[in-house]
Protein backbone atom coordinates (compact mmCIF):
# COMPACT_ATOMS: atom_id res chain seq x y z
CA UNK A 1 0.00 0.00 0.00
CA UNK A 2 2.68 2.79 0.80
CA UNK A 3 4.92 1.01 -1.84
CA UNK A 4 2.23 1.92 -4.16
CA UNK A 5 1.74 5.25 -3.10
CA UNK A 6 5.54 6.08 -3.12
CA UNK A 7 6.15 4.89 -6.93
CA UNK A 8 3.21 7.28 -7.30
CA UNK A 9 4.71 9.89 -5.71
CA UNK A 10 8.12 9.30 -7.38
CA UNK A 11 6.44 8.85 -10.72
CA UNK A 12 4.66 12.40 -10.24
CA UNK A 13 7.59 14.13 -8.74
CA UNK A 14 9.41 12.68 -11.66
CA UNK A 15 7.44 13.84 -14.08
CA UNK A 16 7.35 17.79 -12.53
CA UNK A 17 10.64 17.50 -12.62
CA UNK A 18 11.20 16.68 -16.34
CA UNK A 19 8.52 18.90 -17.11
CA UNK A 20 10.43 21.96 -15.26
CA UNK A 21 13.97 21.13 -16.57
CA UNK A 22 12.03 21.28 -20.14
CA UNK A 23 10.85 24.77 -19.28
CA UNK A 24 14.49 25.77 -17.88
CA UNK A 25 16.11 24.31 -20.87
CA UNK A 26 13.82 26.35 -23.38
CA UNK A 27 14.59 29.84 -21.58
CA UNK A 28 17.96 28.42 -21.80
CA UNK A 29 17.88 28.20 -25.49
CA UNK A 30 15.88 31.42 -26.44
CA UNK A 31 18.61 33.07 -24.52
CA UNK A 32 21.17 31.51 -27.15
CA UNK A 33 18.96 33.42 -29.87
CA UNK A 34 20.02 37.01 -30.28
CA UNK A 35 24.27 35.75 -29.86
CA UNK A 36 23.55 33.16 -32.31
CA UNK A 37 21.92 35.68 -34.68
CA UNK A 38 25.82 36.96 -35.34
CA UNK A 39 26.25 33.55 -36.34
CA UNK A 40 24.05 32.57 -38.63
CA UNK A 41 26.11 30.09 -41.02
CA UNK A 42 25.01 27.58 -37.79
CA UNK A 43 21.49 27.83 -38.17
CA UNK A 44 21.82 27.50 -42.17
CA UNK A 45 23.99 24.37 -41.65
CA UNK A 46 20.78 22.62 -39.14
CA UNK A 47 18.33 24.37 -42.15
CA UNK A 48 19.84 21.70 -44.24
CA UNK A 49 19.42 18.36 -42.14
CA UNK A 50 16.43 19.50 -40.34
CA UNK A 51 14.09 21.43 -43.63
CA UNK A 52 15.91 20.29 -46.85
CA UNK A 53 16.40 16.65 -46.25
CA UNK A 54 12.82 16.23 -45.40
CA UNK A 55 11.71 18.01 -48.50
CA UNK A 56 10.94 14.86 -50.50
CA UNK A 57 9.41 13.06 -47.82
CA UNK A 58 6.87 16.43 -47.40
CA UNK A 59 6.44 16.62 -51.55
CA UNK A 60 5.78 13.16 -52.11
CA UNK A 61 3.00 13.03 -48.80
CA UNK A 62 1.64 16.32 -50.04
CA UNK A 63 0.93 15.52 -53.46
CA UNK A 64 -0.41 11.92 -53.01
CA UNK A 65 -2.76 13.65 -49.33
CA UNK A 66 -4.13 15.78 -52.04
CA UNK A 67 -4.74 13.10 -54.64
CA UNK A 68 -6.72 10.90 -52.17
CA UNK A 69 -8.34 13.87 -50.68
CA UNK A 70 -9.38 14.71 -54.63
CA UNK A 71 -10.88 11.59 -54.86
CA UNK A 72 -12.54 11.51 -51.86
CA UNK A 73 -14.08 14.03 -52.01
CA UNK A 74 -15.46 13.72 -55.59
CA UNK A 75 -17.03 10.58 -54.47
CA UNK A 76 -18.84 11.95 -51.68
CA UNK A 77 -19.85 15.40 -53.38
CA UNK A 78 -20.83 14.18 -56.50
CA UNK A 79 -23.88 12.78 -54.55
CA UNK A 80 -25.19 16.31 -53.87
CA UNK A 81 -23.80 17.62 -57.07
CA UNK A 82 -21.55 19.72 -55.81
CA UNK A 83 -18.49 18.60 -57.35
CA UNK A 84 -17.63 22.37 -58.20
CA UNK A 85 -17.37 22.61 -54.40
CA UNK A 86 -13.92 19.72 -54.58
CA UNK A 87 -11.42 22.93 -55.07
CA UNK A 88 -12.92 24.71 -51.64
CA UNK A 89 -12.89 21.06 -49.97
CA UNK A 90 -9.48 19.84 -50.48
CA UNK A 91 -8.02 23.56 -50.26
CA UNK A 92 -9.78 24.10 -46.69
CA UNK A 93 -8.73 20.56 -45.25
CA UNK A 94 -5.35 20.92 -46.88
CA UNK A 95 -5.06 24.54 -45.21
CA UNK A 96 -6.44 24.31 -42.04
CA UNK A 97 -5.72 21.11 -40.68
CA UNK A 98 -3.95 18.65 -43.05
CA UNK A 99 -0.89 20.83 -43.83
CA UNK A 100 -0.02 21.67 -40.73
CA UNK A 101 -0.49 18.42 -38.66
CA UNK A 102 0.69 15.73 -41.39
CA UNK A 103 3.62 17.89 -41.97
CA UNK A 104 4.55 18.23 -37.73
CA UNK A 105 3.43 14.26 -37.57
CA UNK A 106 6.27 13.93 -40.45
CA UNK A 107 8.37 16.27 -39.56
CA UNK A 108 8.46 14.70 -35.82
CA UNK A 109 9.36 11.28 -37.54
CA UNK A 110 11.93 12.38 -40.22
CA UNK A 111 13.38 15.30 -38.45
CA UNK A 112 12.36 15.57 -34.44
CA UNK A 113 13.91 11.74 -34.20
CA UNK A 114 17.26 12.67 -35.98
CA UNK A 115 18.01 15.12 -33.80
CA UNK A 116 17.29 13.49 -30.45
CA UNK A 117 19.59 10.60 -31.17
CA UNK A 118 22.31 13.14 -32.63
CA UNK A 119 22.11 15.03 -29.28
CA UNK A 120 21.86 12.33 -27.43
CA UNK A 121 24.88 10.23 -28.98
CA UNK A 122 26.86 13.41 -28.18
CA UNK A 123 25.85 13.52 -24.60
CA UNK A 124 26.22 9.77 -24.52
CA UNK A 125 29.97 9.81 -26.31
CA UNK A 126 30.75 12.91 -23.59
CA UNK A 127 30.90 14.97 -26.36
CA UNK A 128 28.73 17.82 -24.57
CA UNK A 129 31.18 17.67 -21.59
CA UNK A 130 33.74 18.05 -23.64
CA UNK A 131 32.36 21.20 -24.73
CA UNK A 132 31.72 22.55 -21.48
CA UNK A 133 35.59 21.63 -20.77
CA UNK A 134 36.60 23.83 -23.70
CA UNK A 135 34.11 26.69 -22.46
CA UNK A 136 31.74 26.48 -25.13
CA UNK A 137 28.14 26.15 -24.12
CA UNK A 138 26.30 23.25 -25.40
CA UNK A 139 22.89 24.69 -25.15
CA UNK A 140 24.12 27.68 -27.45
CA UNK A 141 26.68 25.84 -29.61
CA UNK A 142 24.32 22.75 -30.39
CA UNK A 143 20.62 23.03 -29.00
CA UNK A 144 19.84 26.90 -30.15
CA UNK A 145 20.76 26.59 -34.06
CA UNK A 146 18.85 23.23 -34.01
CA UNK A 147 15.76 24.69 -32.52
CA UNK A 148 15.95 27.84 -34.50
CA UNK A 149 16.17 25.71 -37.36
CA UNK A 150 13.09 23.53 -36.57
CA UNK A 151 11.14 26.96 -36.03
CA UNK A 152 12.22 27.78 -39.71
CA UNK A 153 11.79 25.16 -41.21
CA UNK A 154 8.47 24.17 -39.91
CA UNK A 155 6.16 26.49 -41.33
CA UNK A 156 7.91 26.60 -44.90
CA UNK A 157 7.57 22.81 -45.13
CA UNK A 158 4.01 23.56 -43.46
CA UNK A 159 3.23 25.64 -46.89
CA UNK A 160 5.02 22.83 -49.38
CA UNK A 161 2.64 20.73 -48.16
CA UNK A 162 -0.73 22.66 -48.77
CA UNK A 163 0.48 23.69 -52.31
CA UNK A 164 1.68 20.57 -53.07
CA UNK A 165 -1.42 19.37 -51.81
CA UNK A 166 -3.41 21.34 -53.63
CA UNK A 167 -1.95 20.93 -56.95
CA UNK A 168 -2.65 17.20 -56.45
CA UNK A 169 -6.05 17.57 -55.63
CA UNK A 170 -6.59 19.75 -58.68
CA UNK A 171 -4.20 17.27 -60.91
CA UNK A 172 -6.99 14.30 -60.12
CA UNK A 173 -10.14 16.47 -59.83
CA UNK A 174 -9.42 18.26 -62.73
CA UNK A 175 -7.56 16.44 -64.78
CA UNK A 176 -8.94 12.75 -63.98
CA UNK A 177 -12.82 13.35 -63.02
CA UNK A 178 -13.40 16.21 -64.90
CA UNK A 179 -14.25 18.82 -62.07
CA UNK A 180 -14.78 22.30 -64.37
CA UNK A 181 -11.12 23.85 -63.92
CA UNK A 182 -12.64 27.26 -63.57
CA UNK A 183 -15.09 26.43 -61.27
CA UNK A 184 -12.69 24.66 -59.37
CA UNK A 185 -9.82 27.16 -58.94
CA UNK A 186 -12.50 30.07 -58.52
CA UNK A 187 -14.49 28.62 -55.94
CA UNK A 188 -11.49 27.68 -53.64
CA UNK A 189 -9.94 31.46 -53.98
CA UNK A 190 -13.98 32.54 -53.12
CA UNK A 191 -14.39 30.69 -50.20
CA UNK A 192 -10.26 30.45 -48.48
CA UNK A 193 -9.68 33.49 -46.51
CA UNK A 194 -6.28 34.97 -46.73
CA UNK A 195 -6.43 35.90 -42.92
CA UNK A 196 -9.04 33.34 -41.50
CA UNK A 197 -7.14 30.28 -43.32
CA UNK A 198 -4.15 30.57 -44.69
CA UNK A 199 -2.65 33.15 -41.73
CA UNK A 200 -4.12 30.56 -38.88
CA UNK A 201 -2.44 27.80 -40.93
CA UNK A 202 0.97 29.44 -40.38
CA UNK A 203 0.66 30.14 -37.06
CA UNK A 204 -0.71 26.60 -36.17
CA UNK A 205 2.50 25.31 -38.25
CA UNK A 206 4.78 28.14 -36.49
CA UNK A 207 3.44 26.64 -32.91
CA UNK A 208 3.78 22.85 -34.18
CA UNK A 209 7.43 23.62 -34.97
CA UNK A 210 8.39 25.18 -31.65
CA UNK A 211 6.60 22.17 -29.97
CA UNK A 212 7.99 19.19 -31.60
CA UNK A 213 12.24 20.57 -31.74
CA UNK A 214 11.98 21.46 -28.17
CA UNK A 215 10.26 18.07 -27.21
CA UNK A 216 13.10 16.56 -29.39
CA UNK A 217 15.84 18.62 -28.25
CA UNK A 218 15.24 18.09 -24.34
CA UNK A 219 14.46 14.46 -25.55
CA UNK A 220 17.94 14.55 -26.64
CA UNK A 221 19.78 16.50 -24.21
CA UNK A 222 18.13 14.85 -20.95
CA UNK A 223 18.35 11.38 -22.41
CA UNK A 224 20.12 8.38 -20.18
CA UNK A 225 23.80 8.57 -22.04
CA UNK A 226 23.79 5.04 -23.14
CA UNK A 227 22.83 3.14 -26.00
CA UNK A 228 19.80 1.82 -24.74
CA UNK A 229 18.62 5.72 -23.49
CA UNK A 230 19.40 7.25 -26.31
CA UNK A 231 16.86 4.47 -28.29
CA UNK A 232 14.14 5.40 -25.81
CA UNK A 233 14.84 9.40 -25.52
CA UNK A 234 14.14 8.81 -30.38
CA UNK A 235 11.18 6.74 -29.66
CA UNK A 236 9.82 9.30 -26.50
CA UNK A 237 10.35 12.12 -29.15
CA UNK A 238 8.05 10.53 -31.89
CA UNK A 239 5.44 10.12 -29.18
CA UNK A 240 5.46 12.72 -27.83
CA UNK A 241 5.24 15.16 -30.22
CA UNK A 242 2.74 13.22 -32.69
CA UNK A 243 0.58 13.45 -28.93
CA UNK A 244 1.58 17.23 -28.68
CA UNK A 245 0.46 18.07 -31.90
CA UNK A 246 -2.57 16.06 -31.97
CA UNK A 247 -3.40 17.68 -28.42
CA UNK A 248 -2.32 21.20 -29.61
CA UNK A 249 -4.00 20.93 -32.78
CA UNK A 250 -7.44 20.74 -31.46
CA UNK A 251 -7.14 23.86 -28.79
CA UNK A 252 -5.76 25.81 -31.85
CA UNK A 253 -8.98 24.95 -34.04
CA UNK A 254 -10.95 25.94 -31.21
CA UNK A 255 -9.75 29.52 -30.58
CA UNK A 256 -9.41 29.82 -33.68
CA UNK A 257 -12.33 28.69 -35.98
CA UNK A 258 -14.41 27.87 -33.10
CA UNK A 259 -16.77 30.89 -32.74
CA UNK A 260 -18.26 30.61 -36.24
CA UNK B 1 32.50 23.68 -51.46
CA UNK B 2 30.55 21.38 -49.27
CA UNK B 3 28.96 24.52 -47.17
CA UNK B 4 28.24 26.45 -50.45
CA UNK B 5 26.42 23.31 -51.75
CA UNK B 6 23.83 23.22 -48.31
CA UNK B 7 24.02 27.20 -48.42
CA UNK B 8 22.49 26.53 -52.06
CA UNK B 9 20.08 23.89 -50.78
CA UNK B 10 18.76 26.10 -48.17
CA UNK B 11 17.77 28.75 -50.32
CA UNK B 12 16.42 26.53 -52.63
CA UNK B 13 14.21 25.45 -50.01
CA UNK B 14 13.71 28.40 -48.54
CA UNK B 15 12.66 29.89 -51.96
CA UNK B 16 10.38 27.28 -52.55
CA UNK B 17 8.67 27.75 -49.26
CA UNK B 18 8.18 31.26 -49.72
CA UNK B 19 6.77 30.35 -52.99
CA UNK B 20 4.50 27.92 -51.88
CA UNK B 21 3.04 30.72 -49.47
CA UNK B 22 2.95 33.23 -52.22
CA UNK B 23 1.10 30.37 -54.28
CA UNK B 24 -1.42 29.82 -51.53
CA UNK B 25 -2.25 34.01 -50.87
CA UNK B 26 -2.72 34.54 -54.90
CA UNK B 27 -4.02 30.98 -56.05
CA UNK B 28 -5.98 30.10 -53.60
CA UNK B 29 -7.27 32.63 -51.43
CA UNK B 30 -9.19 35.66 -52.29
CA UNK B 31 -6.34 37.99 -51.77
CA UNK B 32 -6.26 38.36 -55.83
CA UNK B 33 -9.98 38.99 -55.54
CA UNK B 34 -9.46 41.88 -52.80
CA UNK B 35 -9.39 45.40 -52.87
CA UNK B 36 -10.38 46.84 -50.10
CA UNK B 37 -10.54 50.77 -49.70
CA UNK B 38 -11.31 50.60 -53.32
CA UNK B 39 -14.68 51.78 -53.13
CA UNK B 40 -17.43 53.55 -52.27
CA UNK B 41 -20.31 52.90 -49.11
CA UNK B 42 -23.32 52.52 -49.92
CA UNK B 43 -26.50 51.32 -47.15
CA UNK B 44 -29.66 49.64 -47.37
CA UNK B 45 -32.33 48.60 -45.10
CA UNK B 46 -34.08 45.42 -44.89
CA UNK B 47 -36.96 43.66 -42.81
CA UNK B 48 -35.05 40.20 -43.11
CA UNK B 49 -31.60 39.15 -44.34
CA UNK B 50 -31.30 35.67 -42.52
CA UNK B 51 -28.19 34.28 -44.15
CA UNK B 52 -26.59 37.26 -45.37
CA UNK B 53 -22.91 37.89 -44.14
CA UNK B 54 -20.49 39.82 -43.87
CA UNK B 55 -17.77 39.52 -47.52
CA UNK B 56 -20.83 38.36 -49.46
CA UNK B 57 -21.23 39.16 -52.63
CA UNK B 58 -23.10 42.19 -54.00
CA UNK B 59 -23.93 41.65 -57.52
CA UNK B 60 -25.73 43.40 -60.62
CA UNK B 61 -26.74 41.74 -63.77
CA UNK B 62 -24.97 38.40 -62.39
CA UNK B 63 -21.94 40.32 -61.96
CA UNK B 64 -20.04 40.63 -58.88
CA UNK B 65 -19.70 44.45 -58.58
CA UNK B 66 -18.54 44.66 -54.17
CA UNK B 67 -19.11 42.82 -50.83
CA UNK B 68 -21.05 43.20 -48.30
CA UNK B 69 -19.06 45.41 -45.84
CA UNK B 70 -21.32 45.62 -42.51
CA UNK B 71 -24.32 44.42 -40.77
CA UNK B 72 -25.67 46.03 -38.19
CA UNK B 73 -29.49 46.73 -36.86
CA UNK B 74 -31.10 49.71 -36.16
CA UNK B 75 -32.58 49.69 -32.43
CA UNK B 76 -35.38 52.04 -33.47
CA UNK B 77 -36.65 51.02 -36.92
CA UNK B 78 -36.07 47.38 -35.70
CA UNK B 79 -34.27 46.64 -39.30
CA UNK B 80 -31.26 45.37 -40.01
CA UNK B 81 -28.67 47.87 -42.18
CA UNK B 82 -26.38 46.54 -44.64
CA UNK B 83 -23.03 48.57 -46.23
CA UNK B 84 -21.83 47.52 -48.99
CA UNK B 85 -18.86 47.98 -50.88
CA UNK B 86 -19.17 48.85 -54.47
CA UNK B 87 -16.21 49.04 -56.20
CA UNK B 88 -15.75 52.69 -57.74
CA UNK B 89 -15.06 51.22 -61.38
CA UNK B 90 -19.23 50.75 -61.26
CA UNK B 91 -19.69 54.34 -60.32
CA UNK B 92 -22.77 54.75 -62.64
CA UNK B 93 -25.55 52.98 -60.50
CA UNK B 94 -28.47 55.11 -61.25
CA UNK B 95 -30.05 56.02 -57.78
CA UNK B 96 -33.33 54.15 -57.63
CA UNK B 97 -31.35 51.27 -57.95
CA UNK B 98 -33.28 48.37 -55.82
CA UNK B 99 -31.44 45.92 -53.80
CA UNK B 100 -32.84 42.51 -53.12
CA UNK B 101 -31.29 39.18 -51.06
CA UNK B 102 -30.89 36.59 -52.91
CA UNK B 103 -29.73 33.02 -53.25
CA UNK B 104 -27.26 31.08 -55.29
CA UNK B 105 -28.61 27.82 -56.37
CA UNK B 106 -31.30 26.15 -53.93
CA UNK B 107 -29.37 26.12 -50.67
CA UNK B 108 -26.53 28.35 -51.29
CA UNK B 109 -25.09 31.34 -50.35
CA UNK B 110 -27.13 34.46 -49.63
CA UNK B 111 -26.23 37.98 -52.03
CA UNK B 112 -27.40 40.70 -52.81
CA UNK B 113 -28.48 41.42 -55.86
CA UNK B 114 -28.85 44.85 -57.08
CA UNK B 115 -31.39 45.61 -60.04
CA UNK B 116 -31.19 49.24 -61.95
CA UNK B 117 -33.34 51.90 -62.22
CA UNK B 118 -34.04 54.93 -64.37
CA UNK B 119 -32.70 57.86 -62.30
CA UNK B 120 -30.16 60.00 -63.98
CA UNK B 121 -28.11 60.71 -61.32
CA UNK B 122 -25.98 57.98 -60.22
CA UNK B 123 -25.52 56.33 -56.18
CA UNK B 124 -22.75 58.09 -54.39
CA UNK B 125 -20.88 57.28 -51.24
CA UNK B 126 -23.15 57.26 -48.44
CA UNK B 127 -26.85 57.24 -50.14
CA UNK B 128 -29.11 54.71 -48.96
CA UNK B 129 -30.73 52.66 -51.44
CA UNK B 130 -34.88 52.60 -50.64
CA UNK B 131 -36.16 50.20 -52.66
CA UNK B 132 -35.42 46.74 -50.97
CA UNK B 133 -36.54 42.70 -50.95
CA UNK B 134 -35.91 40.40 -48.01
CA UNK B 135 -34.34 37.75 -48.06
CA UNK B 136 -36.52 34.61 -48.89
CA UNK B 137 -36.64 32.35 -46.09
CA UNK B 138 -37.70 28.72 -46.70
CA UNK B 139 -39.39 27.97 -43.67
CA UNK B 140 -41.71 31.49 -43.86
CA UNK B 141 -42.50 30.08 -47.81
CA UNK B 142 -43.57 26.60 -46.47
CA UNK B 143 -45.95 27.92 -43.92
CA UNK B 144 -47.58 30.34 -46.23
CA UNK B 145 -47.74 27.31 -48.91
CA UNK B 146 -49.47 24.85 -45.99
CA UNK B 147 -51.94 27.35 -44.91
CA UNK B 148 -53.10 28.25 -48.60
CA UNK B 149 -53.64 24.57 -48.94
CA UNK B 150 -55.52 24.19 -46.18
CA UNK B 151 -57.45 27.37 -47.24
CA UNK B 152 -58.37 25.41 -50.46
CA UNK B 153 -59.45 22.60 -48.69
CA UNK B 154 -61.93 24.49 -46.13
CA UNK B 155 -63.28 26.56 -49.44
CA UNK B 156 -63.72 23.47 -50.75
CA UNK B 157 -65.25 21.45 -48.04
CA UNK B 158 -67.67 24.60 -47.58
CA UNK B 159 -68.74 24.22 -50.95
CA UNK B 160 -70.03 20.70 -50.83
Amino acid sequence: MLDGLQLLGQNAIGFFQRLGRGHILFIAILAGIPELLARFRLVIQQVYSVGVLSLVIILVSGLFVGMVLGLQGYNTLVDFGAEESLGIMVALSLVRELGPVVTALLFAGRAGSALTAEIGLMKATDQLSAMEMMAVDPIRRVLTPRFLAGFISMPLLAAIFSAVGVLGGALVGVGLLGVDEGAFWSQMQDRVDLHEDIYNGVIKSLVFGVVVTWIAVFEGYDCVPTSEGVSRATTRTVVHSALAVLGLDFILTALMFGED
Amino acid sequence: MTTRLTEIWVGVFVAAGMAALFMLAMKVSNLSTYNEGDGYLVTARFEDISGLKERSPVTMAGVRIGRVKSIDFDNDALQAVVTMRIDTRHNTLPKDTSASIYTAGLLGEKYVGLEPGGDDKSLKQGDVVKLTQDSLVLEKLIGQFVTKLLENDNDKEGTK
